[in-house]
């Protein structure tokens, strides 16, 4: 449920009953800093998108965020929540059950739910562009329809299966085969750092139908997880991504029907395009943890009292939250750029490289100062600069790492690869 | 069935105002919302709607061009189609009530909704005004709506206990917090309301007999005292409740 604003006015507020409620809640509705009009920028519906997962966020994904993390368990009750918001696959055609939202609405929406956690974002983009993209650009008319409305309504969960315990950054590599048998297809191999791998009801897997180095055999698979043979163990012993299912998925002799294959996909662009759409949408995610994490610092240096003046009075702290400031502008306009140009069909995966580079290494970067920011306080898990300066980290290596991404720019650049 | 709800656009409750030079307001970079009164009656319409399995439901608001922002709101959260009189901003309630009984006179609803009061000028006096206009009966600050043969039921929180009253249909209500917990637009709803009709007038909205002189902030609250620590404090503390804040 919503919580209604507080009553708030010139004259002195009277409030309601839920609105005390909410006076008690340690945070107050999210209002970040529009230091450039950025929000001139929005249409009033990109607006209207972005305030409602925003307020989403602050009433159902922070006051769980805290024990989630402690207890290091994905809270499954939001899935619903967001189906019924219409998150998964939002940038995807009405007709299939999505609802139809430009990129940069798209965008918006990581970007208020990375505000929330990583880890919830992630889930978010999983399901999206790495699993409903790949049915909507690589499947038959029937796949999508079969799939995806059931996909948008969170009633169907997925997981992207590319990464292989040998094959991270050089997915050309990878091992798992795919072969024909009959009408269908038998799959083994093994694929590791699977976001949602134990809860998810399909696997998109990404398999060699050819030789071992014949890249442009990879096909993708929709592969039901309980299908014979597939199995998925949670990765344990992570410090990052706590409130996030992250597991190893092994396939032995897992018989798949003909229904399974996307039949328009082959070779590396396949699963390449897909994360330009997960990596786009964590260039905006990062803007939402740097968000938190500036809000939550800026908040305290005018609280905390040291020396007998808050911390904000002095210039090292000024100087962070400066450094802060700038930073986040930068970004927001460069990732909003980044989204028109994605929306007018003419945004490169080399673009979408930059800012997922450039912004994940900015949040990183005022996630660590926030926390310091913070003192002694920023490292409990009742503030957010840890729990984002963690989460951070995995979103920093994972979907190309800052090195790869790099070397994507560097061949842009000079035309050599240095792979 | 058919329902009416009247919305207003007020600065966002959270915001923290500034007055302006001219004792207005200083909209600049000011966000603003659906008045939350007003959000639960579109929600407690929207329930009736559903409940009912079908029926439409009508978005009203008299305001400046900007209005139209939170009339495409509601459409998002599930109204089917949105009337804006336009007008320039007023504190004569009546201004404001005859320029909504101009345009509802001829609606034929069954229901006129209003929250029970606008959380800007806080004067709750639109909603009653509209039902002596048109000649109906008038019911406020009610909780909880149910739908009766031709008749509506309406839960009021009085104190001690829970007071229904009945009125026949048409009937205006105003609503207060209480059953209808606003619900979240679903991003589908925000696309559909772009395709959802809404319709731009003037309104027939005469002059302002009412004017804004001043608008100030409260005066700061005088800091806290401390009148010492420990158990040595009691007595001055006992003496200071006892003949300054007469408390004791």
């Amino acid at each position: 449920m919503r919580a209604s604003p507080a009553l708030a006015c010139v004259v002195p507020p009277r409030y309601l009953a839920a609105e005390r409620q909410r006076e008690r809640r340690l945070m107050p509705r999210f209002q970040p800093i529009d230091f450039y009009e950025f929000d001139a920028l929005l249409s009033e519906e990109e607006r209207l998108v972005r305030d409602t997962v925003r307020e989403w966020v602050d009433d159902n994904l922070l006051p769980v965020i805290e024990h989630a993390t402690i207890e290091r368990r994905f809270p499954k009750e939001l899935i619903p929540q967001m189906a019924e918001l219409g998150i998964y696959g939002a940038n995807l055609p009405e007709e299939y059950g999505c609802a139809g939202l430009n990129s940069v609405a798209y965008g918006l929406i990581m970007q208020e739910l990375e505000r929330g956690d990583s880890g919830i974002r992630s889930f978010a983009s999983v399901q999206g562009a790495l699993c409903m993209y790949p049915i909507f650009a690589f499947g038959s008319e029937e796949q999508k329809r079969s799939w995806l409305p059931r996909m948008a309504r969170g009633e169907v969960i997925g997981c992207f299966g590319l990464t292989e315990p040998d094959y991270g950054s050089n997915p050309a590599g990878m091992r798992t085969t795919a072969r024909q048998d009959g009408n269908g297809w038998v799959l083994n191999g093994a694929k590791m750092w699977i976001t949602n791998g134990s809860m998810a009801d399909i696997a998109i897997v990404w398999a060699k139908t050819g030789d071992v180095d014949d890249v442009a055999s990879i096909r993708g698979f929709i592969v039901p997880t309980k299908a014979r043979g597939f199995s998925a163990r949670d990765q344990k012993g992570k410090l990052s991504l706590l409130a996030s299912d992250t597991s190893e998925l092994a396939l032995q002799d897992v018989r798949v029907g003909p229904e399974s294959l996307l039949p328009n996909s082959g070779g590396l662009k396949g699963p390449l395009s897909c994360l330009t759409q997960a990596r786009y949408g964590i260039a905006w995610g990062a803007i939402g943890a740097a968000l938190a994490c500036f809000d939550e610092a800026l908040r305290y240096s005018k609280e905390r009292v040291q020396f007998e003046h808050p911390i904000g009075a002095t210039q090292l702290q000024q100087l962070r939250l400066v450094e802060m400031l700038t930073a986040i502008t930068q970004a927001q306009l460069l990732t909003l750029q980044l989204g028109r140009l994605k929306d007018r069909g003419t945004a490169r995966p080399q673009q979408v490289s930059l800012a997922k580079r450039a912004n994940v290494s900015m949040a990183c970067d005022i996630a660590r100062e926030a926390r310091r920011l913070l003192g002694a306080n920023g490292i409990l898990v009742e503030y957010q600069a840890m729990r984002h300066m963690a989460n951070l980290e995995s979103v920093y290596t994972y979907e190309g790492t800052h090195d790869i991404h790099t070397l994507i720019l560097g061949q842009e650049l000079t035309g050599f690869s240095a792979f | 069935m058919k329902i009416v709800t009247c919305i207003k656009r007020v600065p966002d409750t959270e915001a923290r105002l500034k007055i302006a030079a001219g004792r207005d307001i200083d909209a600049a970079g000011l966000k603003f919302i659906i008045s939350p009164y007003d959000e639960f009656a579109v929600e407690a319409a929207l329930q009736l709607r559903e409940a009912k399995g079908g029926g439409e439901v009508i978005v009203v608001s008299v305001g400046e061009a900007a209005a139209a922002e939170q009339l495409r709101a509601a459409l998002a959260l599930g109204a089917d189609r949105a009337v804006l009189l336009e007008a320039p901003p007023t504190l004569d309630g009546l201004v404001t009530a005859r320029a909504l009984a101009a345009e509802l006179k001829d609606a034929n609803a069954d229901l006129y909704l209003f929250g029970m009061k606008a959380a800007d000028d806080d004067q709750q006096q639109v909603g009653p005004m509209v039902a002596e206009l048109l000649g109906l009966p008038c019911v406020t600050v009610v909780a909880e709506l149910e739908l009766g043969d031709g008749k509506i039921l309406c839960h009021r929180e009085v104190e001690g206990g829970i007071e229904v009253v009945e009125a026949p249909l048409p009937a205006v209500v105003t609503i207060t917090k209480g059953k209808y917990e606003p619900r979240y637009p679903s991003l589908k709803g925000i696309m559909a309301a772009k395709k959802k009709p809404l319709e731009e007038k003037e309104a027939a909205a005469g002059p302002s007999r009412v004017r804004l002189l001043d608008l100030s902030h409260p005066p700061e609250r005088p800091p806290g005292k401390v009148v010492g620590q420990g158990a040595d404090a009691v007595p001055e503390l006992l003496r200071l409740l006892r003949e300054e804040a007469k408390a004791l």
